[in-house]
C-alpha cells in the first residue's frame, strides 16, 4: 500500500534522503533503525507531509495516489498517521475537543456525518481502555504539562482512536519506563490487522520484542543501507552501527 | 521559518457577514455639529429641561479640549462637521406595540441573528434593539416589569423614570472625563438603561444590539445600568454595522454602578465593521466604560471579546470604593488585517479589601496591531488590596505587533499585586500537528486560539461564547494558509 520509490529530500539546501526505496504491504511492521542525524524524522516528516522540507527526486504512493501530491491535512484524512518524537503542546484546547475535531474532520472527508457525541464518548472509552490511558489526561490541555511518558501514551491514545492505514511511529519508546513501553506496545499490536501497516522507528532493540517487526531496515546518510528479518535488530543491538559503516564506506 | 510566513500570509479574508445596509425612509439631523444640533437632537427626544442643559455644558467643555494624543496608533484626524449625529427611521405614528415596528427593520435585525417577533425570540434573554440614533424595540419589558426590573431604551427612561437617569447619568463618567465622554454627553443618542431593584436577581439575561446602518452618521449611544443593594444582572451588549469605505465615529459612554452587595456582569461581543484588508473604512471604536461599586461586597465584572472596528479604543474599568468590593476584567481582543486595538482596563481601589482581577488575551494577525493598556491603583487608606493580572499575546504571522503596558500606582504598601505576561507565536508546529491529525489549518487555527482565549469565553454566557467562538474564527479567517 506504501510505495517510496527514490526519494530525495532537503532542507535549506541540505540534502536529507538520498534515494529511499521501502515497500509496506497491509499487515506488515517495518522498522527502521539507524544512528543520530540518519535522516528517520526526516521520512516520517516528508511522508506526513512537512512544509520544511523540499522532494528534489523520487516519488510516494498509498494505496496507487500519489501521496506527495496531497496536502498534509489530506494525507491524514487517507490514513496516514505520525506519532511525533517531540509531540507540540497546544494550551487551553482539551484532548477530547482536539480529537473531536480530528474524528469529524476525517469523516467529513469520507462524506460521513460528524459522530454523535455519546458515540465519541463511547469510542473515546473504548479506546482509553486499549492503550490503558489515565482518564484525567483527556480533559487536560493537549499535551500540556505532560510527562514524556505521558505525551508518547497520548500519541498512540490519538492513533488508536484515528485508526490510521499506515501508523508512523517516531521512536515513541524513547523516554518510556518499562511498564510504559509495553502498554504502548500492547496497544499497538492491539491495532494491527491485516489492513493496516506499521512503521516504527527505533534506537532499541528492546521495543522490537514486544512488537516484532516483519522487516528491519538500516537507514544511514539518507539511504536504507541494510534490510533484514527480526534478527537485524538484535545483532545491532550487539554490535552497533560501525561495522555497516564500514561496509558502506567499503561499497563505494 | 520563511515557511511560516508562507503559510500564514496566505489564506484570503471572508468577507465581513453583516456588511449589508438596510434600505429605509430616515430623518436626520444635518452635517455637523453646533448648539442648535444638540438642542435638536433634544427636542427630538423630547427631553427634560435640564437633560438639554447637561448636554450644552457638555458640549460647551468639548469645545475646550483637544482629541486626546497619548495613543499608541495613529490615524486620520476626525473632521466633526462631516458627521451626522442624529439618524432615525421615519416615524409614521407612535408605536404601541411590536407589530407596528416598521417589517424592513425587523427583518434587519432578523438577518442580524436577533428575533424581535414574540415566537422566535432567544428565551431567556430581553433584548433592547438600537438603530443608528434610536432604539427600536424592547422584548421582554412586562415580564422584567413584574419583578420591578426597568430595561429600556434610554430615551424612555428619560420619559418614565427622570430622577433615576437625573441622579445617576455622569455621576461615574462625567462629561468632564475626556474628549470623548464630552461629546457623547453632548450628543448621546439612544441605549439602554437598567434598574434592578433591591434583592432581585434579575431573571434572564438583558442584552442589546446596536446597529449603525446610515451613511456619515456617528453612533453614541448611553448606556446607563443600575444595581441595587444585593441585586444581580448579566447584561450583554452586541454590535455590527455596514461595509462602508469612510471610517465612522462610534463613541459610547457606558456606566454601571453596583450598591452594596449587588453584582453585576457585564458583557460585550464586539463586532462593528473592520475595514477592509487594506485598511480602508471601518468603525472607530472610541468607548468609555466605567462601573463602579459604591457599597460593600459589591462586584463589577467586565467581559469582552473585541473583533471588529478598524480601531478600538477602551478600557472599561472598575472603581472599588465598597469595602470588599470586586472588579473584575476579562478580555479577548482579536486584530487581523491592519486593525488597531489598544484596550485594558484600569482597576481603581478605593475601599479595604478590594480585590481586582485581569485576564487579557490579545491575538493579532496580518499588520495589525495589538496593545494592551491597563492601571492598577491602590489608594492610600486602601488595606489589604490584591490584583493580579494575567496579559498574554498571540501573534500570527509575523507582521503583526504585540505590546502591552501595565501600569502600577501603588500608594498603600499593604497590596498584593501580581503581574503575569506571556507572549507566543502560533508555531508551525502547532499548525503541523493539527494537520496531521487530519485538521485543516485554518480549523487549526481557530482551535488553538479558542484554546488561547479559553479562560475569557468561559465567561461569556452559554448561548454568546459559542456565538464569540464562531466569530473568533470568521476574524481571524484569512491569517494564515
Ligand atoms: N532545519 C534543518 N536545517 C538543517 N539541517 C536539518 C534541519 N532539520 C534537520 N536537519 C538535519 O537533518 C539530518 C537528519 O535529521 P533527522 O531528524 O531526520 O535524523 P534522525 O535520523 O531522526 O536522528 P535521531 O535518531 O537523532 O532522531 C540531521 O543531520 C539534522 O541536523
Ligand atoms: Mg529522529
Amino acid at each position: 500500500m506504501l510505495k517510496i520509490n527514490n526519494l530525495h529530500a532537503e532542507i535549506e539546501g541540505k540534502k536529507i534522503l538520498n534515494g529511499i526505496n521501502l515497500e509496506v504491504k497491509p499487515g506488515e511492521v517495518h522498522a527502521i533503525m539507524g544512528p543520530n542525524g540518519a535522516g528517520k524524522s526526516t521520512l516520517s516528516s516528508v511522508l506526513a507531509g512537512r512544509a520544511d522540507y523540499t522532494v528534489t527526486e523520487g516519488s510516494v504512493e498509498l494505496d496507487g495516489k500519489d501521496l506527495l501530491e496531497m496536502a498534509p491535512e489530506d494525507r491524514a484524512r487517507e490514513g496516514v498517521f505520525l506519532a511525533f518524537q517531540y509531540p507540540v503542546e497546544i494550551p487551553g484546547v482539551s484532548n477530547t475537543n482536539f480529537l473531536k475535531t480530528a474524528v469529524n474532520e476525517k469523516r467529513k472527508y469520507q462524506g460521513l456525518e460528524p459522530m454523535e457525541a455519546t458515540d465519541f464518548l463511547k469510542l473515546m472509552r473504548e479506546k482509553m481502555e486499549l492503550v490503558e490511558m489515565d482518564k484525567s489526561l483527556t480533559s487536560r490541555s493537549l499535551n500540556e504539562g505532560f510527562s514524556g511518558g505521558e505525551k508518547k501514551r497520548n500519541e498512540i491514545f490519538q492513533m488508536a482512536m484515528l485508526e490510521p492505514r499506515l501508523g508512523i511511529l517516531d521512536e515513541t519508546d524513547s523516554g518510556l519506563d518499562i511498564d510504559a513501553l509495553r502498554l504502548v506496545s500492547n496497544g499497538v499490536n492491539k491495532l494491527r490487522s491485516d489492513k493496516n501497516a506499521f512503521i516504527v522507528i527505533t534506537h532499541y532493540q528492546r521495543l522490537l520484542d514486544y512488537i516484532v517487526p516483519d522487516f528491519v531496515h538500516v537507514l544511514y546518510k539518507g539511504r536504507i543501507v541494510k534490510s533484514g528479518d527480526a534478527n537485524l535488530a538484535k545483532e545491532l543491538e550487539e554490535k552497533g552501527y560501525d561495522w555497516i559503516k564500514a561496509e558502506v564506506a567499503a561499497s563505494i | 521559518m520563511s515557511e511560516e510566513t508562507d503559510i500564514i500570509d496566505q489564506v484570503v479574508s471572508q468577507e465581513y457577514k453583516y456588511g449589508f445596509t438596510t434600505d429605509i425612509e430616515m430623518e436626520t439631523a444635518p452635517k455637523g455639529l453646533n448648539e442648535d444640533i444638540v438642542r435638536f437632537i433634544s427636542s427630538r427626544k423630547n427631553e427634560p429641561e435640564w437633560m438639554l442643559e447637561y448636554r450644552l455644558k457638555a458640549y460647551r467643555h468639548w469645545l475646550t479640549l483637544s482629541e486626546p494624543e497619548w495613543q499608541n496608533f495613529s490615524y486620520p484626524k476626525i473632521n466633526y462637521q462631516d458627521i451626522i449625529y442624529y439618524a432615525a427611521p421615519k416615524e409614521k405614528k407612535k408605536l404601541n406595540s411590536l407589530d407596528e415596528v416598521d417589517p424592513e427593520l425587523l427583518k434587519t435585525f432578523e438577518k442580524l441573528g436577533i428575533s424581535l417577533a414574540e415566537q422566535k425570540r432567544l428565551s431567556g434573554v430581553a433584548v433592547d434593539a438600537v438603530f443608528d440614533s434610536v432604539s427600536i424595540a424592547t422584548t421582554f419589558k412586562e415580564q422584567l416589569k413584574e419583578k420591578g426590573v426597568i430595561f429600556c431604551a434610554i430615551s424612555e427612561a428619560l420619559q418614565e423614570h427622570p430622577e433615576l437617569v437625573k441622579q445617576y447619568m455622569g455621576s461615574v463618567v462625567p462629561y468632564t472625563d475626556n474628549y470623548f465622554a464630552a461629546l457623547n454627553a453632548a450628543v448621546f443618542s439612544d441605549g439602554s438603561f437598567v434598574y434592578i431593584p433591591k434583592g432581585v436577581r434579575c431573571p434572564m439575561e438583558l442584552s442589546t444590539y446596536f446597529r449603525i446602518n446610515a451613511e456619515n452618521t456617528g453612533q453614541f449611544e448611553r448606556t446607563l445600568i443600575i444595581a441595587d443593594d444585593n441585586s444581580y444582572v448579566s447584561y450583554l451588549e452586541g454590535c455590527t454595522a455596514p461595509m462602508r469605505d469612510e471610517n465612522q465615529l462610534h463613541a459610547a459612554v457606558v456606566e454601571l454602578i453596583a450598591m452594596e452587595g449587588a453584582e453585576i456582569k457585564y458583557s460585550t461581543v464586539q463586532n462593528w465593521y473592520p475595514g477592509d484588508k487594506d485598511g480602508k473604512g471601518g468603525i472607530y471604536n472610541f468607548v468609555t466604560k466605567r462601573g463602579s461599586c459604591e457599597g460593600k461586597n459589591a462586584k463589577i465584572s467586565w467581559t469582552q471579546v473585541e473583533t471588529g472596528s478598524a480601531i478600538t479604543w477602551k478600557y472599561p474599568s472598575c472603581i472599588l470604593k465598597g469595602e470588599g468590593s470586586v472588579g473584575e476584567f476579562f478580555s479577548v481582543a482579536v486584530t487581523n488585517n491592519a486593525q488597531v486595538a489598544d484596550t485594558g482596563t484600569k482597576m481603581i481601589h478605593i475601599g479595604k479589601n478590594t480585590r481586582s482581577r485581569i485576564v487579557s488575551k490579545g491575538i493579532s494577525a496580518g499588520k495589525s496591531h495589538n496593545t494592551y493598556r491597563g492601571l492598577v491603583k491602590v489608594a492610600k487608606k486602601a488595606d489589604g488590596v490584591r490584583n493580579y493580572t494575567q496579559c498574554d499575546s498571540m501573534l500570527i504571522g509575523s507582521h503583526c505587533g504585540a505590546h502591552t503596558f501595565p501600569y502600577i500606582e501603588i500608594a498603600n504598601q499593604s497590596a498584593v499585586v501580581e503581574h503575569e505576561a506571556s507572549t507566543s507565536k502560533i508555531g508551525e508546529d502547532q499548525i503541523f500537528y493539527c494537520n496531521q491529525r487530519g485538521i485543516g489549518t485554518e480549523e487549526a487555527i481557530s482551535l488553538i486560539v479558542n484554546g488561547f482565549c479559553r479562560e475569557v469565553l468561559n465567561q461569556l454566557p452559554m448561548e454568546f461564547a459559542v456565538e464569540a467562538q464562531k466569530l473568533l474564527a470568521v476574524s481571524l479567517e484569512g491569517s494564515v494558509g
